[in-house]
């Protein structure tokens, strides 16, 4: 360790530290342009500057790349530094008058104007400032080389290898990250099938999958990590003080034994582009609630403003109902939840915004406790509610400027009118449906599903948690659209269930099941290779086959392939079918 | 009278009972003319039974199970799978026509499909007609001979 004194204040670092992180440490502030925690000291812009004094003699250093050392001390704002730092902001200055950080600094060193007249003055606010940082980001971090200086002195500029667009770029947009005046922008229009989408997901390549996410800990996402496509970068890793970032980490397979199981694999939207006559995907601001919903989100993209693609706010917002669902070529059921979030959606954007609100509805649905309520504040709060399903969403212009803007086209079956409302935004109330895979999670688990492709409970009205499968239940959306109480009551009823059987400590089982008679089996082992749950084994020394009854199910696969009729299916007896059969038949 | 044919259904507990029973509570009107017996598997469905229920007069056998794949059991319509079209070829030696002899999967969800199929086979065996076999004429022959004393 090595102690110096920075502008009179104490401070103890480790050998090799640059002058400038120890400021840092010491609480003094140093101006740089070209310096990054991301790359090594690059040392060109010459604005942390400071003086190195050991005894009499005096060094003026750039405290970015000057390791410290025992015994100096270091002034960074004597008048000779104050002087030379003046001198070098007034040169930038003076070639980018109009650029933030150029001018933020000049304010800060207290330049008003400057003395110089610079030969290569460039007027623009996003003009290069040759910091270095882009070419130094993609040299040392993301380790793709693709960026790099060109030419020297006052025609010095950051190019492109030959000037054209390179292999290597990966387009990871590193480069428009660190960039401080915003020259290097991210074009990504049709660029090797990466075309620039409003993303509602996480924008970084490491992220916590939601605020709520549990365990709460951030996963990276290995298509967009740089360090996974050219093996640099790993700025995670550096940061993070536990050195919890692990690279090597793999997806693994974890086997868990359980007793019972709870099946709540939630839904899948529609997919809005099915209808398109809504323009989903086609026009700008149509978005799905999802997406809207983000918007709505203080965490989102555009921060919890309600604005459009170009940042304005909108003039009209329509809000389509069922979309996809209460519809004889999508879905015929009806998604439940759209009404009331369809509603809040209004509240909301009445609440940060002076637009006008329309809402195509089929019905209104607000059939919870304190729904009704909600939707009569709403008429209140002058919402205008269209009785009748949208037919279409066509692009349009509107106002004296002719602005571009959207145009629904609906029936008001109330007035019995055709009308075309102009609006800004349109937000579509996609319908919920079952998730993509549900038949291979059903089939995972032996459950049914009704007609609606959602899972099947074991009986509607007195068993609505349960399944077919002892020991499945089912809870929420995957087993139908339903709101958050419902499902919370829903779960929580399950959970119920679960807790009675695992508090008990046995279970308890149909009485239908396999029997042998042991007198009739001939030990042919037919039945052992039929049963589904190994739960026939064959007594060697009684030369016969057994049932275990806790693993039998009571199929009766092996009753009817019993060639000697020694197998008996409690329940279903071949005399009780017979029976059964008998009396059908009789004439 | 008109021929009212009589089928047997031999239904699996899982799936096809309770689509039959979703096809009841959705109120579509499908054949009075299968009479169902529940199995827990379309695999307990004895060959024995078949060929029972057609010695014992019914005109048609209709056996419903899961989807290949949907089974409660995992397997068991497997079972029925290969049962089936050898016991096709059974009947067909004993005089039986094969299409007397149905294996449909019909799912827990499918009531519309359970009332089509059973619409269609009531059809197809309406127009094959009253199944005649030697045991039903000795039988009939035995009643009016019994008649006669």
């Amino acid at each position: 360790m090595i102690t110096l004194k920075i502008d009179g204040r104490e401070v103890q670092v480790p050998e090799e530290t640059p002058i400038l992180k120890a400021a840092e440490k010491a609480g003094i502030w140093i101006p740089t342009l070209c310096h990054s925690e991301l790359f090594e000291p690059y040392g060109v812009c010459r604005l942390c500057v400071v003086e190195a004094v050991r005894g009499k003699r005096s060094r003026v250093v750039t405290s970015c790349n000057y390791p410290v050392r025992e015994g100096i001390t270091v002034l960074t704002n004597s008048p000779k530094i104050q002087w030379i730092r003046k001198t070098i902001v007034e040169m930038l200055f003076s070639r980018w008058p109009n650029v933030k950080v150029v001018q933020d600094l000049a304010r800060e060193i207290g330049v008003e104007k400057p003395r110089f007249v610079s030969l290569e003055r460039d007027e623009a606010a996003d003009a290069c400032i040759l910091c270095g940082k882009c070419v130094n980001v993609c040299r040392e971090v993301v380790q793709a080389n693709v960026l790099a200086f060109a030419y020297r002195g006052i025609k010095r500029e950051v190019v492109l290898p030959f000037g054209v667009q390179s292999e290597a770029c990966i387009v990871c947009g590193a480069c428009a990250t660190v960039c401080p005046t915003g020259h290097v922008k991210m074009v990504l229009e049709d660029y090797r099938g990466k075309k620039p989408e409003f993303t509602l997901g996480p924008k970084t390549a490491i992220y916590v999958p939601t605020l709520q996410a549990v365990p709460r800990v951030p996963v990276i996402d290995t298509e967009s990590c740089i360090h996974f496509q050219t093996g640099g970068c790993e700025t995670c890793a550096k940061v993070c003080e536990p050195s919890a970032v692990n690279y090597e980490m793999q997806d693994q397979t974890v086997e868990i034994d359980v007793g019972q199981i709870l099946v709540s694999t939630g839904f899948d939207i529609f997919d809005a582009t099915a209808m398109a006559q809504y323009g989903y995907g086609r026009l700008d601001n149509v978005y799905t609630s999802l997406e809207f919903e983000a918007i709505l989100n203080s965490t989102g993209p555009t921060g919890g403003k309600v604005v459009m693609k170009n940042g304005r706010e909108p003039r009209a917002v329509g809000i389509i109902h069922c979309i996809g669902s209460r519809d004889t070529n999508h879905h015929p059921y009806c998604s439940r939840v759209c009404c009331m979030y369809a509603l809040k959606f209004a509240h909301l954007v009445r609440d940060r915004t002076n637009a006008a609100i329309y809402q195509f509805y089929i019905d209104m649905r607000a059939f919870g406790k304190g729904y009704e309520e909600f939707y009569n504040r709403l008429l209140d709060e002058g919402i205008t509610m269209i009785r009748g399903k949208a037919a279409e969403v066509v692009e349009s212009v509107w106002g004296h400027d002719h602005e571009p803007s959207l145009k629904i086209r609906c029936e008001d079956t109330l007035i019995s009118k055709f009308r075309e409302i102009p609006v800004d935004m349109v937000i579509l109330c996609n319908a919920i449906e079952p998730r993509k895979d549900s038949d291979a999670v059903r089939r995972l688990f032996s459950i049914s599903k009704s007609p609606d492709g959602f899972f099947l409970e074991r009986h509607p009205k007195l068993d609505p948690t349960s399944t077919s499968t002892d020991g499945v239940f089912i809870a929420g959306c995957a087993q139908g659209p339903k709101d958050i109480p419902d499902t919370v009551a829903q779960a929580s009823s399950a959970a119920a269930r679960i807790l009675s059987v695992l508090a008990k400590g046995e279970v308890e089982i149909e009485p239908v099941r396999a029997m042998v008679q042991e007198e009739y089996c001939s030990g042919c082992k037919i039945c052992n290779a039929l049963c589904p749950y190994s739960a026939i084994e064959f007594l060697e020394e009684k030369k016969v086959s057994y049932v275990q009854e806790a693993l039998c199910k009571g199929c009766g696969t092996c009753v009817a392939a019993c060639p000697s009729s020694a197998m008996t299916g409690h329940g279903f007896t071949d005399e009780q079918i017979l029976a059964e059969l008998d009396g059908l038949l009789a004439q | 009278m008109a021929f009212e044919p009589k089928i047997i259904g031999f239904l699996c507990n899982w799936c096809s009972y309770t689509g039959a029973d979703l096809a009841g509570v959705s109120r579509i009107k499908s054949a009075p003319n299968v009479r169902v017996i529940r199995t827990m598997c379309s695999g307990r469905v004895d060959p024995s039974f078949i060929l029972k229920a057609f010695k014992l007069g019914a005109d048609g056998v209709i056996v419903m199970g899961c989807h290949l794949g949907d089974c409660h059991y995992q397997e068991g319509n497997y079972k029925t799978i290969r049962r089936i079209p050898f016991l096709k070829r059974l009947v067909e030696g004993f005089g039986i026509d094969p299409r007397r002899l149905r294996l449909e999967w019909v799912s827990a969800s499918e009531g519309d499909r359970f009332a089509k199929v059973v619409n269609e086979m009531t059809e197809e065996i309406r127009a094959l007609g009253p199944l005649k076999l030697s045991v039903h004429q000795e039988s009939e022959h035995m009643a009016v001979h019994a008649e006669g004393y």
